[in-house]
């Protein structure tokens, strides 16, 4: 069978007698080294292996269970003044930190009952503070979340159409976001506010919008006018590289339609760039929403923001400071959490600072 | 180059003629008028007024003169609550505002160089880690907080520094609280670019043929990680014109930021609209001054 076939010159017939079956131990060095990952797992793993962004994760992790959890703990409401005995306790104002006020003390003293200690005391209507607190993180939390999700959505399909249409389209799009991008955006932010949110009010008034009140809206407004730009420009250019790509020649040879191109090869590899982008928008919302609730016009009362907290509490600052100190505190932990976060997942994902 | 200048400039007065159209025109969607906070004013007084101010024409016919006025008279046109001057308002309160914006802006241009090119030139020592702590702490604090706190401490608490009166103005507070953000994010900038530039043959090439070592580093290496750092200064002064509106507030200090958002509450159209285009403005030519510059000082950017 293996008889030397007969060669002539030049064939570039291999001659098997040259060759000999591997041993095991070379066939092990062949073995790969190491489990197959995606790029997503990858990016996965180093994040994790980033001490302050796992810390980050934690504080997350532990804030978000608490605002969720802690409000069916606690028997205080965010917006209810405090009651003893089913009677109004009129004592109860600006209490420090883990007292009762005199009305609760003779209730424990005459009925034995133990009653629910007040964490961060209460403000001057007779508030819990605790709950206060923890319902204005979780406004704060949810507004700096939706706003982010919704300058996304709006940035990437303007960007992808605008990178993916190419030529006057695009030209006349990104005209508009340099236009929309000089204006000097907190400037805007603050009048938009002001001007929604008294002409909002009878435009809403019966719809779904109006339980999130005029605020609330005319923030989410104010962010998906102007703060997608950003997110636009950068899908823009993600896409302009990655559309010169074979794969996605390859795709419009067979005739696939724009829009799956688009879906199916373009978007997915942009991703990281747009979750690193919105992983650092969320904080710079919170940023923004706190600014706006510290100047009066963010979300609307009795619904408190951190920032509406703090601009309450300067009022009182000389005599009762642990309420400015309280939402102040908070929003530094949860801006100085995302922006670690934000800072470890795009050490993680970004390519290009990969080595 | 001088395409590049003109299509800036017009970029620039585009953006100034738009801010100033929105302004104007979104004040009118509110409702109710300047003068409906006050007495009920019988309806001839009313008119009376309106016609005073002019507030009885169409409002694109006000916009027409409001902008006519402001262009070949700079007349920004008179306070409906106080009846001063809004021209004469602005620059009042812009003599505090500079003095605090400007003292903010050097102060974090100075030590955020410094601080990032101590970072890069002991990199990954304990002084580096310090100094990166920092900057992500001050990142994280916004000017509001870092200002109401800072008056807990050091006015209430420890009366260090006494409050804000027309005998004792004390800029320290106010400027801290002002330019920390800007100079955490002046001092990353420096660091890293000047990580890169000293990890060019430039620098390998002056220290081979024995320059002295700081000459080296100031001469080589900060002279060209200063560049990104100039891109920064238009959207620093933009934060912090709009980080005063609150610190000054807080501090009572007075000027152009407290002025805008008082007359936000006033509803005193002439003067937002006068303070909105004038910040507007200062902003806009701000970015565009930073961007020539940048170009002019840069000469490996390309002109389009």
């Amino acid at each position: 069978m293996n008889k030397p076939l007969k060669k002539h010159l030049l064939s570039s017939q291999i001659d098997l007698a040259k060759f000999a079956p591997a041993s095991d131990a070379e066939k092990s060095q062949q073995e790969v080294m190491s489990e197959s990952t995606t790029f997503f797992r990858d990016g996965m793993k180093k994040l994790m292996r980033n001490p302050l962004a796992v810390g980050a994760i934690i504080i997350l992790v532990v804030l978000i269970l608490t605002i969720i959890i802690a409000p069916m703990v606690i028997p205080y409401g965010y917006d209810e003044i405090l009651k003893v005995d089913g009677k109004r306790d009129k004592t109860a104002a600006n209490l420090a930190p883990f007292t009762y006020s005199e009305n609760e003390m003779a209730y424990m003293e005459k009925t034995g009952e133990k009653l629910f200690p007040h964490i961060f005391g209460t403000d001057k209507l007779c508030r819990d503070y605790f709950a206060r607190v923890l319902y204005g993180t979780r406004v704060s939390l949810t507004v700096g979340l939706f706003a982010s999700i919704l300058v996304m959505i709006i940035g990437v399909v303007y960007g992808a159409v605008a990178g993916y249409a190419g030529g006057k389209v695009d030209l006349v799009m990104m005209r508009i976001c340099d236009i929309i991008y000089s204006l000097p955006d907190l400037l805007m932010v603050i009048l938009l506010s002001v001007v929604l949110r008294e002409t909002l009010g009878n435009a809403i008034s019966g719809t779904i919008f109006a339980s999130l009140g005029t605020n609330m809206l005319s923030l989410f407004i104010v962010f998906g006018l102007l703060y997608w730009v950003g997110m636009a420009r950068l899908v823009r250019g993600q896409i302009l590289t990655i559309k010169e790509n074979e794969y996605v020649l390859a795709a419009r040879t067979i005739g696939t339609k724009p829009g799956r191109i688009l879906r199916r090869h373009i978007l997915p590899n942009c991703l990281s760039v747009i979750i690193i982008s919105v992983a650092l928008q969320v904080p710079s919302a919170i940023f923004t929403e706190s600014y706006l609730s510290f100047l009066g016009l963010g979300v609307s009362q009795p619904m408190p923001s951190l920032g509406s907290l703090a601009n309450e509490a300067r009022s009182a600052l000389q005599s009762y400071p642990f309420q400015l100190v309280f939402p102040a505190l908070m929003i530094c932990l949860i801006v100085l959490s995302l922006n670690l976060l934000g800072d470890g997942l795009r050490d993680a994902f970004d390519p290009k600072l990969r080595r | 180059m001088a395409k590049y200048v003109v299509k800036r400039v017009l970029l620039a007065l585009l953006t100034i003629l738009i801010v100033s159209a929105i302004t104007f025109f979104s004040m009118y969607t509110i409702p109710g008028g300047p003068f409906s906070s006050e007495k009920a004013l019988s309806p001839a007084v009313m008119a009376a007024l309106e016609a005073r101010y002019g507030l009885d024409q169409p409002v694109p016919v006000q916009y027409l003169n409001y902008m006519r006025q402001l262009i070949f008279h700079h007349d920004f046109g008179v306070s409906l609550k106080t009846g001063r001057d809004v021209f004469e308002t602005i620059t009042t309160g812009m003599q505090v505002s500079a003095k605090l914006g400007l003292s903010a802006a050097a102060v974090a241009i100075v030590c955020g160089l410094v601080l990032g090119s101590v970072a890069a030139l002991n990199r990954g020592k304990l002084i580096d880690r310090i100094v990166v702590f920092f900057t992500t702490l001050a990142t994280s604090v916004p000017s509001f907080v870092l200002a109401t706190l800072l008056l807990l401490v050091f006015s209430i608490q420890l009366k260090l520094v006494p409050a804000w009166s027309a005998t004792n103005q004390s800029y320290v507070l106010p400027v801290i609280s002002l330019c920390m953000y800007p100079m955490a994010y002046i001092t990353r900038l420096t660091k890293t670019s000047m990580l890169d530039a000293l990890n060019q043959d430039y620098i390998r090439t002056a220290r081979a043929k024995g320059v002295a070592s700081y000459k080296v580093i100031f001469k080589h290496a900060l002279r060209n990680a200063l560049i990104p750092v100039v891109t920064y200064v238009g959207p620093m002064i933009a934060f912090i014109i709009t980080g005063s509106m609150v610190v000054e507030t807080i501090f009572s200090t007075g000027g152009l930021g407290s002025y805008f958002v008082t007359s936000i509450t006033n509803r005193d159209y002439p003067l937002i609209m006068g303070v909105t285009i004038f910040l507007a403005i200062l902003m806009v030519t701000a970015n565009l001054i930073t961007d020539i510059v940048y170009k002019i000082i840069d000469p490996r950017i390309t002109f389009d």
